[in-house]
């Protein structure tokens, strides 16, 4: 719960070299703070605005613009709903209900044993298997009451809800990307032709 | 049914490199290598292909506005979140290379030599779809340095959005890959081919855009624009979502087929066999359609005549139970709720619009709201606003553009819905009020989560 560890600068440092501009790290940065800790803390942000070359208020106002950062603990499982049109039509609604029954949460809530939060999302691009869900950002479409049920019980049980493996809040992409080898700000591709 | 960008939906390992080469992979870009850069241009725009993130600009002619000066920068746009449209994150997911192939093919066109990709945060199976292709691709030679051993060298940059709706407005974008929050600019200049990321020439393309090009280089421009009719040349991907049979996204030759074709054809027609009330044509920001409207073809041309627009390519259909109010609050809470906040207008009308309809759904509104809605909505985009004709009343379409009173189509895009319902359902608006309910509630679910 502080700044970066070792292991962490390390990767930041990475990222960092995938941008001309260090500033282009924040969003990225960000992400691996919430990966470190599940959320983010005062301490990663100040420590991302020394990586970035930019204030620590300048960071925080880019962590709290985005939805998805949060400044706050929230469950191992982010419970996400969509409730826009698409999913409305077809009984977000009663998704929604259910969880919130189910959990014994109301939108905005963590569990008490700290494992699930639930949440309202923006349209998800998933319109076509509406309704649908996200727990911390894998998709589970055509949903049903049943179906949440028995997600929520894998969940509850550490297994891989419908085989889909759901790491804890914070993390996304485990695919650790390629450093770029060309210098962004030098090349003059008209040369080759 | 003609399949372009989605020929490898049926291909269960298209996302890998093998699947991908076997497949006809990559060879649209070992194509464009061996020609030179204005001759890739030229056939992009020979097939006359236009951008499919909304706006529909013809893409050939973006990249010829790119400015002189390095360096010069291509920047994709996968922060697919418009109400209704699924279809990039399909094409991530499914076909990440062609994704790569289509923006290197872009750079390598308009002679940049870094590719940004922006994927949304809230999709993290693209972002390890893409980020494997990546890294594979960079493995095989076919991203990187001396890319297929042609000289030409581009790095591609993989970068995760972390949720916010404006940053699909291009400038918005960018400024968020600068690292800020994602503000839209204020124009001029109006194209970041001027003054893009960091302030040099940007060439900012969806992805469905991208994922079109490396067919186009293989099999040419002019055969691309053999397919469709009308203003909407080539196929596109229509996402059709709602009271349908069949939800999915579907290719189609759009100048070919009417909204009847798409939604009583090709999605099965309506759930239950139920009666069509209205449907979103383009996304959310695009103005509604009815029954009357069926026999639109697909097509620019018509559909914009009509007082809406294909936008993103994304049919939302409603059928005869469902609420006006409530469907139209549903997104116009959408709008207001994803508000960048710099523009007074937006920021407090679109909540003001949001805040009146939901008191108007749950049986709470004023005889006076209904004024009181087109007035806000007056202050966002003062003047005639687009929507569709009646033929029932005698009231004809009213075209775009609008007037806006912000730096964004975000705040305009909240007017959108309660627009559309409102001229065409003003008695259902009216009903909620004198009940002092929402007659349909039963019908599409009881709870209310504002």
């Amino acid at each position: 719960m502080a700044r970066l560890t070792a292991k962490n600068l390390e990767r930041a440092k990475a990222v960092v070299r995938r941008y001309p501009v260090a500033r282009s790290a924040t969003i990225p940065l960000l992400h691996l703070a919430q990966e470190q800790d599940g959320h983010l803390t005062t301490e990663a942000m100040e420590h991302i605005s020394e990586l970035v070359d930019a204030t620590p208020a300048e960071v925080l106002g880019v962590a709290t613009f985005y939805e998805m950062f949060k400044e706050h603990p929230v469950g191992r499982y982010l419970v996400g709903v969509c409730t826009n049109l698409s999913c409305m039509l077809v009984g977000s609604d009663e998704i929604v209900e259910h969880l919130e029954s189910a959990l014994d949460v109301k939108v905005g809530g963590t569990t008490g044993d700290g494992l699930f939060t639930l949440e309202e999302m923006q349209c998800l691009a998933a319109c076509g298997g509406a309704p649908c869900l996200q727990v911390n950002y894998r998709y589970f479409e055509n949903l049903t009451t049943e179906r949440v049920d028995r997600i929520l019980d894998a969940l509850r049980h550490g297994q891989a809800p419908e085989g889909q493996e759901i790491p804890p809040h914070g993390t996304l992409s485990r695919v650790t990307l390629p450093v770029p080898v060309t210098a962004a700000d030098r090349e003059r591709p008209e040369e080759i032709h | 049914m003609v399949s372009i960008v989605f020929a490898r939906m049926e291909q269960q390992d298209a996302h890998t490199l093998d699947g991908y080469t076997r497949s006809e992979g990559y060879s649209g870009l070992r194509k464009a290598l061996s020609m030179t850069p204005e001759a890739v241009l030229e056939d992009v725009k020979a097939s006359q292909l236009a951008g499919r993130g909304g706006a529909g600009f013809a893409t050939g002619q973006k990249w010829s506005l790119i400015a002189e000066g390095f360096p010069r920068y291509v920047v994709v746009n996968g922060d697919e979140s418009e109400p209704g449209t699924f279809k990039d994150r399909q094409l991530m997911e499914r076909d990440p290379h062609q994704v790569i192939e289509g923006s290197l093919i872009t750079a390598y066109a308009v002679r940049a030599t870094r590719v940004f990709l922006y994927i949304r945060g809230e999709m993290a199976l693209a972002q390890e779809r893409v980020g494997q292709a990546l890294v594979d691709a960079y493995a095989g030679g076919y991203v990187g340095a001396d890319i297929m051993g042609s000289g030409w060298s581009c790095d591609v940059v993989l970068h995760h959005g972390a949720g916010a709706y404006v940053v699909g407005e291009e400038t918005a974008l960018l400024e968020s890959l600068e690292g800020k929050r994602a503000f839209p600019r204020i124009k001029p200049p109006f194209y970041p081919a001027a003054k893009g990321l960091y302030l040099q020439p940007t060439i900012v393309n969806n992805v469905e855009t991208v994922s079109t090009l490396p067919w186009i280089i293989r099999n040419t421009g002019e055969t691309y624009a053999t397919y469709g009719a009308g203003r909407a040349p080539g196929t596109r991907i229509m996402c059709v979502s709602g009271h349908v049979k069949k939800p999915g996204n579907y290719e189609v030759e759009a100048g070919k087929i009417t909204f009847r074709d798409l939604i009583y054809d090709i999605a099965g027609g309506i759930r239950d066999d139920k009666e069509l009330k209205a449907f979103v044509p383009g996304g959310g920001s695009a103005p509604w359609l009815f029954p009357d409207h069926l026999d639109l073809p697909l097509d620019p041309g018509p559909v914009g005549a009509e007082g809406t627009m294909l936008g993103s390519g994304a049919v939302v259909v409603m059928d005869e139970t469902t609420c006006m109010v409530r469907a139209a609050w549903n997104l116009v809470r959408f709008y207001s709720h994803e508000s960048c906040g710099q523009c007074t207008p937006c920021r407090e009308g679109g909540n003001w619009l949001e805040k009146i309809m939901y008191r108007i759904e749950n049986g709470n509104g004023r005889p006076e709201d209904l004024d009181l809605l087109l007035d806000v909505g007056e202050t966002i985009a003062p003047g005639p606003f687009p929507h569709a004709s009646n033929k029932a009343t005698g009231l004809e379409a009213v075209p775009f553009p609008y007037k806006m009173t912000t730096i964004c189509f975000v705040g305009p895009s909240a007017v959108v819905p309660m627009h559309s319902a409102l001229t065409r359902f003003r008695d259902e608006f009216e009903e909620h009020i004198r009940l002092g309910a929402c007659p349909h509630r039963v019908a599409v679910g009881s709870g209310v989560h504002a």
